[in-house]
């Protein structure tokens, strides 16, 4: 058992904040980490920039962009996060593109995972069924959890097959879009998240993709163990000019207290 | 041998490395594509467009001057008369015929030089289906021309303004396009690249090119079997079609030609055989140029279709297994070879062709060999370039 499990079990309406490594400044990872930590989020994503980050709209490709010119790589980021668990206890979880973890070497990859405390990873163009075939003993064996997304579109037979093989969390897309472009809680989402509630599925669910506020965190809540808030905070990095109190602050409006 | 297997993999390479937002459209595609396109309506209909309204088939040319100068047999197939002036006409006719069979009303494409897009606003007004062209804003200033073609052909060109702003950006605004309107949009590619299945279906389409060259070499010389097919690869369509029908005769010797741009070790190059190494562009696992750190690298060529970082998979499994062979040439020597085919035989190749025709002075015919040429377009969209170039 994971971190991730052992938080899923003890609490609700989970916050989690994802943004990406090496941005607004190379060296800023873990003075974010500890910011988020300290302002009660439950877990956190961590992004590695890709140069063509399919699923993601503009403000993460645009984060993506400015964090490689700044330098940031896997090993850099690794070299980063070496220490990480002396002042992180929450759930850490890499989330990024298949490519770069291909040429890292996916068995050192996850072996430097396993060494720095890595809890889960989210690689969305690494298809299940490859995930399935060639990389599941591995990941398995390091304890780290695969992280699978479902959108509106995913039929029933294969949520099922998703939720049959995930050990952590289902990443539920909220809508069809990529990331950062689309904001608010509409009926037709309210209508798919109440869908999936009734599949009675044995994986709680996190909501991404258009939550940005506290209106709409809270509205997801209703629906799912908790949600995923990406481009809004790389938003407010962007503007930042104090990360720790700017973070406190953001985390608190989600939270809304 | 040469067709992918069930998950889509030639060899090591293809595969559909995706997102799941975009595995439902990708299943149903898979699910659907062969039994469509080989049904005989679709059949009937497809070469009915390809010869009433695209004007096939194209000619297979004798270029006798040519021959001359490189002693042996040169033929031209004559892609560049296809209807829009370029060879993808063949494989935008095939997938919107399987888009309207699948009920979808709004088409998405990538385009580099404009050359798919021009082909696919085309068969879009011919249908009457919405159309969005994303092009890289670069290509959009050095392929004025087409742009002004697609929006005379009523579709929508949205610039692409992510990294260098060429064909790979492009793709990327095209796959998030298509995983923001999944269930009314049909993406039409243009070449034999992304995911299962559009590498092996985009082949199938333009596989007419190799299907006419061997009946018209038959007729003009006795045999059907060249002892050279020569084509140029960005992502590979022309020469995956010019290929195609060859690839279980061994004899006939395939060679595609890749864009160098300033040469293999300038740093300014798009020749993903000879620079690059394995990895996972747009959804396929192929050779593609990237870094230490895996992240994909900008491409550079004169020729806007040809200005792609990776290569069609069934080309990395041709070379892999010593099938084709693969040979890049430089932004020099391609505009070399442009005017060379226009002051010896009267015609004006595009800058993608030209990387093709480059090579006849580098390969060691016989006086007796039949090599084929694809000509893949016409050197129209080009003319900024030329008239540059060579001080017009």
């Amino acid at each position: 058992m994971n971190r991730l499990n052992t938080l899923f079990q003890q609490k609700q309406n989970l916050l989690s904040i994802y943004f990406t490594a090496g941005f607004p400044k190379l060296n800023d990872t873990l003075i974010i980490l500890k910011a988020l930590q300290d302002a009660g989020v439950d877990f956190v994503e961590i992004g590695m920039p890709f140069s063509d980050p399919l699923a993601d709209g503009p403000v993460i490709q645009s984060s993506s962009t400015k964090a490689l010119q700044n330098g940031m790589s896997l090993k850099i980021l690794f070299e980063q996060l070496q220490e990480v668990r002396k002042t992180i206890d929450m759930p850490l979880v890499l989330m990024g593109y298949l490519n770069p973890v291909l040429k890292f070497g996916v068995e050192a990859f996850i072996a430097k995972c396993e060494e720095i405390g890595i809890d889960g990873l989210i690689l969305p163009d690494l298809p299940f069924e490859l995930y399935n075939e060639q990389y599941r003993p591995l990941f398995q064996a390091s304890n780290i959890s695969n992280i699978f997304l479902i959108t509106p579109q995913t039929p029933e037979e294969r949520i099922r097959l998703l939720d049959q093989h995930s050990t952590s969390f289902l990443y539920m897309v909220s809508s069809a879009a990529v990331t950062g472009t689309k904001s608010g809680v509409s009926q037709h989402q309210i209508d798919y998240f109440n869908r999936i509630n009734q599949l009675n599925l044995k994986t709680p669910r996190m909501v991404g993709f258009g939550i940005s506020n506290n209106e709409s965190y809270k509205q997801v809540c209703n629906y799912a163990h908790g949600a995923i808030v990406g481009s809004a905070f790389i938003k407010l990095l962007e503007q930042s000019t104090s990360l720790e109190a700017d973070i406190a602050d953001f985390v608190k409006s989600i939270r809304g207290v | 041998m040469y067709q992918p297997n069930e998950k889509g993999f030639y060899g090591n390479f293809g595969g559909a490395f995706i997102p799941e937002m975009l595995i439902p459209n990708i299943e149903e595609l898979k699910s659907k594509y062969l039994k469509i396109i080989t049904s005989e309506s679709f059949q009937k209909e497809y070469h009915r467009l390809l010869n009433d309204y695209a004007g096939r088939p194209s000619p297979l040319f004798k270029a006798e001057r040519l021959s001359s100068k490189y002693g042996a047999n040169i033929w031209l197939k004559r892609e560049d008369l296809n209807h829009t002036g370029s060879h993808k006409l063949n494989n935008t006719i095939g997938q919107i015929l399987l888009a309207k069979e699948m009920g979808r009303q709004r088409i998405i494409a990538e385009t580099g030089a404009g050359q798919h897009g021009v082909a696919t606003a085309t068969v879009c007004a011919l249908m009457g289906l919405n159309c969005v062209v994303y092009m890289g804003e670069t290509d959009m200033e050095r392929q004025a021309p087409n742009v002004a073609r697609m929006r005379m052909l009523g579709a929508e060109v949205i610039p692409a303004k992510s990294g260098n702003r060429t064909l790979k950006d492009a793709t990327n605004e095209a796959l998030r396009d298509w995983i923001a309107n999944p269930t009314d949009t049909f993406y039409l590619i243009g070449s034999v690249v992304g995911p299962h299945p559009y590498p092996d279906m985009v082949a199938r389409l333009q596989s007419v090119i190799s299907a006419e060259i061997k009946q018209q070499l038959k007729e003009k010389t006795g045999t059907e079997l060249p002892n050279y097919v020569i084509a140029c690869v960005g992502g590979g369509s022309n020469a995956a079609g010019s290929f195609y029908h060859f690839l279980n005769d061994n004899q006939v010797n395939l060679i595609g030609t890749e864009a160098a741009g300033m040469g293999v070790d300038s740093g300014e190059t798009a020749a993903s055989m000879a620079c690059g190494d394995l990895g996972i562009i747009h959804g396929s696992m192929t050779y593609l140029m990237q870094n230490e750190d895996g992240q994909i690298t900008e491409p550079y060529s004169i020729s806007a279709g040809l200005d792609y970082p990776g290569i069609g998979p069934l080309h990395a499994y041709l070379r892999d297994i010593g099938r084709a062979t693969y040979i890049p040439v430089t932004d020099q020597q391609a505009l070399d070879a442009v005017m060379e085919l226009t002051r010896l035989e009267g015609i004006i190749p595009a800058l993608e062709s030209a990387h093709a025709l480059a090579t006849l002075g580098l390969l060691p015919f016989k006086t007796t060999d039949n090599v084929v040429v694809t000509v893949s377009g016409r050197g129209d969209k080009d003319m900024k370039t030329y008239m540059e170039h060579f001080k017009l």
